[in-house]
């Protein structure tokens, strides 16, 4: 009975084709695809070297030095300035609101993905549909009636605001990747759980939250991308300068310091450094979770 | 989605398997127990209904509404529908809007498809290049918006420096009708291509090496594999990437306020900045919810066809060979 189980699995992994470069399988370097990698290397390149050099230019120098030419007098003064004007008070307002629309949608999609792999309830199967439906719905196209929601709850132009409909948003891709990752958990270990008595909480707790940490780390850095990176809910949802979040902030910078184009792009910089450490510390689960900002 | 209806008879099916000795009946009791009800679905379900759901039929509603803002909203029937079917700004919008769209395939569908299957591959210098091809991807579009509105300001920004060196004079190219356009066309071609590459990349790594292999030992050239085994094996990718791009011109919003304003005059205004101009600088809440109404239906047209034929399965296996 046994052997019914497993060999079936056996034989699939074995017949599925692994994915190998061999040493002798692409002889010849490729001219042509290296020619073509350096010419985006370019396009992507230059313009984020401009954009780092200019933090350091001072902006009377900066339309006669040229946007390419390191500084003859570096500074740190744009960082400054764009520090005392409250760059990091927007840094903050992002940062309560992405730990709040992370928490939420953890919170829901991990529940909700476990009775959508787990449950009985024909329903719940209707549920995960309807997710899927809200995958390529804009925010945009709905901007309006969470504007009006939001007004007759009182919330406007608070941070609850911004954060309800980012969670509601950010939760159908969340439970499409939960759902793939929760349903790699094998039928026996829950089988083992049961016999061991443990009810839905204990199992929930004790065997898929551990189980699917990839998958719910995906779903954190997603949610918070879609939080810290947000525009358009800050933009219609509050108004006043002390809830004003990184990408409104940038956006208001911009309207009062079109000549001052270096202090500008350090305000630009500035607000990529929590992303740039997460790159740098969680490389995979932030690819996944931009992978995920593609259904958007 | 299709992944769906063909996971789950495969799992209960081996389930009977493995306590088998025991008595049927202790067996369907043990599946039964741990066994999580409907309601733990039930938070998440009314979540995403209350801000999500429920404003997809409320912006419907709201179209045949007059509203100010402020107030509610008064039923005024289909006034708001037959003056968009026949506002020339909503027709230019929606050119536009296809124009876009179809321009973005174009652009960025070859350039990603080839830098993608490029990274999959085993070059020495590829881990380091993946890396900085990677970078636009930790921007917001907002913050891109930003950074491209100042280097294309032709009074502050380098274009004040390059231009009269190239003997141009003074660049204004969001000044410009086509050239504001095509700087949306590439504005969003810069920030969306390293994803779409991190998309064809995830697909290429799942080609066995094994078809290139027998391509090469019947003497297929490099371009021939590429033609016959890459692009074919690749076709749910393509599909997958394509129906995001589409989607995703629905969305370009940010980019379009901050880059040109919808300017010069209304010539790079696309139908989601026309719904926020309506809506948010003229307080035309119901007629901006009309043309909310058709993203919302064009959205859910594309929703349904993605679901039904690209099949979500794949977008798995491509996060996969992440």
């Amino acid at each position: 009975m046994s052997t019914t189980t497993t060999r079936p699995r056996g034989t699939a992994s074995a017949v599925r084709p692994r994915r190998s470069w061999p040493n002798g399988s692409r002889r010849r370097p490729n001219l042509l695809a290296g020619a073509g990698s350096l010419l985006w290397l370019a396009v992507v390149g230059v313009p984020l070297y401009a954009l780092l050099v200019a933090t350091f230019q001072r902006s009377e120098n900066y339309t006669s030095e040229g946007p390419l030419a390191p500084p003859s007098d570096p500074t740190l003064d744009n960082y400054a300035t764009a520090i005392e004007n409250g760059l990091l008070g927007f840094v903050l307002n992002t940062a309560v609101v992405t730990l709040a629309v992370v928490a939420i949608v953890v919170a829901l999609s991990a529940t909700a993905g476990y009775a959508v792999v787990r449950s009985r309830t024909r329903w719940t199967h209707g549920v995960f549909r309807a997710f899927l439906l809200g995958l390529a719905i804009p925010s945009q196209a709905v901007i309006i009636p969470v504007y009006l929601i939001i007004v007759e709850m009182g919330l406007y132009d608070s941070l609850t605001a911004i954060v309800l409909p980012t969670a509601a948003f950010a939760l159908p891709v969340c439970m499409l990747i939960l759902v793939g990752s929760m349903r790699d958990i094998s039928e026996e270990l829950y089988e083992a759980m049961a016999l061991d008595g443990a009810g839905s909480v204990r199992t929930f707790l004790q065997l898929v939250v551990p189980l699917s940490r990839p998958g719910l780390s995906t779903v954190a850095v997603y949610s918070a991308l879609q939080a810290w990176n947000g525009f358009l809910f800050p933009l219609i949802l509050t108004q006043s300068h002390d809830k004003r979040l990184i990408t409104m902030g940038l956006f208001e910078f911009q309207g009062e310091y079109r000549v001052d184009v270096p202090g500008l792009l350090t305000a630009v910089v500035l607000s990529t450094v929590p992303l740039f450490i997460v790159y740098l510390v969680a490389r995979r689960s932030l690819v996944a979770g931009l992978m995920g900002v593609g259904g958007k | 989605m299709r992944a769906l209806p063909q996971n789950r008879p495969a799992r209960s099916g081996s389930a009977p398997a493995a306590p088998a000795p025991s008595s049927p009946r202790r067996a369907r009791s043990v599946r039964q127990v741990g066994r999580p009800g409907g309601a733990w679905a039930l938070p998440a379900l009314l979540y995403f209904g209350m801000f999500a759901a429920l404003p997809m039929v409320l912006v419907a509603y709201l179209s045949l509404t007059s509203w100010g803002g402020l107030g509610s909203p008064r039923f005024v029937g289909l006034e708001n529908w037959s003056r968009l079917a026949g506002d020339p700004v909503m027709h230019n919008a929606v050119w536009l809007s296809l124009v876009l769209t179809v321009l973005n395939w174009i652009v960025q569908t070859p350039i990603a498809l080839l830098l993608g299957v490029w990274a999959a591959g085993p070059q020495r210098n590829r881990a380091v290049l993946s890396a900085i091809f990677f970078l636009p991807l930790l921007l917001s579009s907002a913050a891109i918006a930003i950074i491209w509105r100042a280097m294309l300001d032709p009074n502050f920004g380098p274009l004040a420096w390059l231009g009269p060196r190239l003997g141009l004079g003074s660049v204004d190219v969001l000044g410009g009708s086509t050239s504001a356009f095509a700087a949306i066309v590439f504005v969003t071609a810069w920030q969306f291509i390293p994803l779409h590459m991190l998309l064809y990349q995830g697909g290429a790594r799942q080609i066995p090496a094994s078809l290139y292999e027998a391509a090469r030992i019947d003497g297929a050239g490099m371009l021939s594999s590429f033609w016959h085994i890459t692009l074919p094996q690749l076709r749910h990718t393509i599909t997958t990437s394509s129906v995001l791009m589409v989607v995703g011109s629905l969305t370009y919003f940010d980019t379009v306020l901050i880059l040109t304003g919808g300017g010069p005059g209304t010539d790079t205004t696309i139908v989601p900045f026309l719904m926020y101009r309506a809506g948010f600088r003229s307080w035309e809440l119901g007629y901006a919810s009309a043309i909310a109404f058709t993203l919302v239906v064009v959205a859910t047209v594309i929703a349904l066809l993605l679901v039904r034929f690209t099949g979500f399965g794949t977008m798995r296996s491509t996060r996969e060979g992440m």
